[in-house]
């Protein structure tokens, strides 16, 4: 089963072909207007200037939001192959680890102000 | 001997070569970048005061920025479908636009670099502008990198679509890759470093 984004030499730019692109054009300008937005909004919450805290949850939880949309339809993971998941699964562990492991040795706790 | 699966994909992966190796490579990437933000949270957290981000950079150029390269990332794919769909004509007006902004890009990260130094302000001056530098500063050799290649898929490397226009089509694929991820870091540094 071939990878429906990789032009491969069984189907290179057919007509039918052409329809699925005109599909994922859609999608593309549905997600430029959505990060748009959330542009927007995440600029307009730091004028509130919320507790520390409070401010990164909202504006990470923006970050990831954004991130998502980019990775899933510009970077066509939604419908990637599982050898590219299973790739990404163990960097994002190994991710997690490398932030997560510095902040462990901080002996008198994590949030200091 | 060709390079092999530049087009066909291999049986037991189901994927071309090119797809797994730049997907391998933003691996690494995330671990690259992955490594700063530990440090800057780590930094941070045990500073005893820490300056808000818009009280010394600029979040208007900033914000402005950010949209310039996410308007990026919707050229590149444009780029790609153009391709997909055959025109190639079309093809070199979006990869065109997204050099194009990615210049911007660089423009106003040169504004803001030189009015920082002319206001005595260098990343040895304070932790908060070290992070800042060092994180924008490696960003910002990225967008010049995935310049280069999508520069040399405008021009020179374009030549390959006359004789493979699937292998063609997939490289620009892999490059939109990298460039799609230099804007997804960005989408975190934009708050971490200007909002926060």
């Amino acid at each position: 089963m071939t990878s429906e984004h990789a032009a491969t030499s069984d189907h290179a730019a057919t007509s039918d072909h052409g329809a699925d692109i005109d599909r994922h054009v859609r999608v593309y300008i549905t997600v430029f207007v959505a990060l748009m937005v959330l542009t927007i909004v995440t600029v307009a919450i730091s004028r509130f200037h919320l507790p520390v805290p409070i401010a990164v949850t909202v504006a990470l939880a923006v970050a990831i939001i954004k991130g998502s949309l980019v990775a899933c339809y510009f970077m066509h993971l939604i419908s990637e192959k599982k050898l590219i998941y299973a790739v990404l699964v163990l960097t994002a562990a190994f991710f997690v680890a490398l932030l997560a492991l510095p902040v462990l040795t901080v002996h008198n706790g994590f949030w200091i102000h | 001997m060709d390079i092999p699966y530049t087009v066909e994909v291999r049986r037991d992966t189901g994927l071309i070569n090119g797809k797994i190796g730049i997907w391998l490579f933003l691996a690494s990437e995330v671990m690259l970048f992955g490594a700063l933000f530990a440090s800057y949270i780590l930094i941070r957290t045990g500073a005893s005061t820490w300056p808000r981000g818009d009280t010394i950079l600029n979040v208007p150029l900033a914000t402005f920025n950010t949209i310039v390269l996410i308007s990026s990332s919707v050229t590149m794919v444009m780029a790609w479908a153009s391709l997909m769909r055959g025109r190639f004509g079309t093809f070199r007006i979006y990869m065109g636009a997204t050099i194009l902004l990615g210049g911007v890009f660089l423009v106003v990260k040169y504004f803001e670099y030189t009015h920082k130094f002319e206001n005595g302000l260098f990343p040895r001056t304070n932790n908060f502008l070290a992070i800042y530098f060092t994180l924008t500063g490696l960003h910002m050799l990225h967008v010049i990198g995935g310049m280069a290649v999508n520069a040399y898929l405008w021009g020179p490397g374009a030549k390959l679509w006359k004789t493979n226009p699937a292998w063609f089509t997939n490289r620009v694929e892999h490059s939109g890759l990298f460039w799609h991820f230099v804007d997804l870091v960005w989408i975190f540094l934009f708050p971490t470093l200007y909002l926060l």
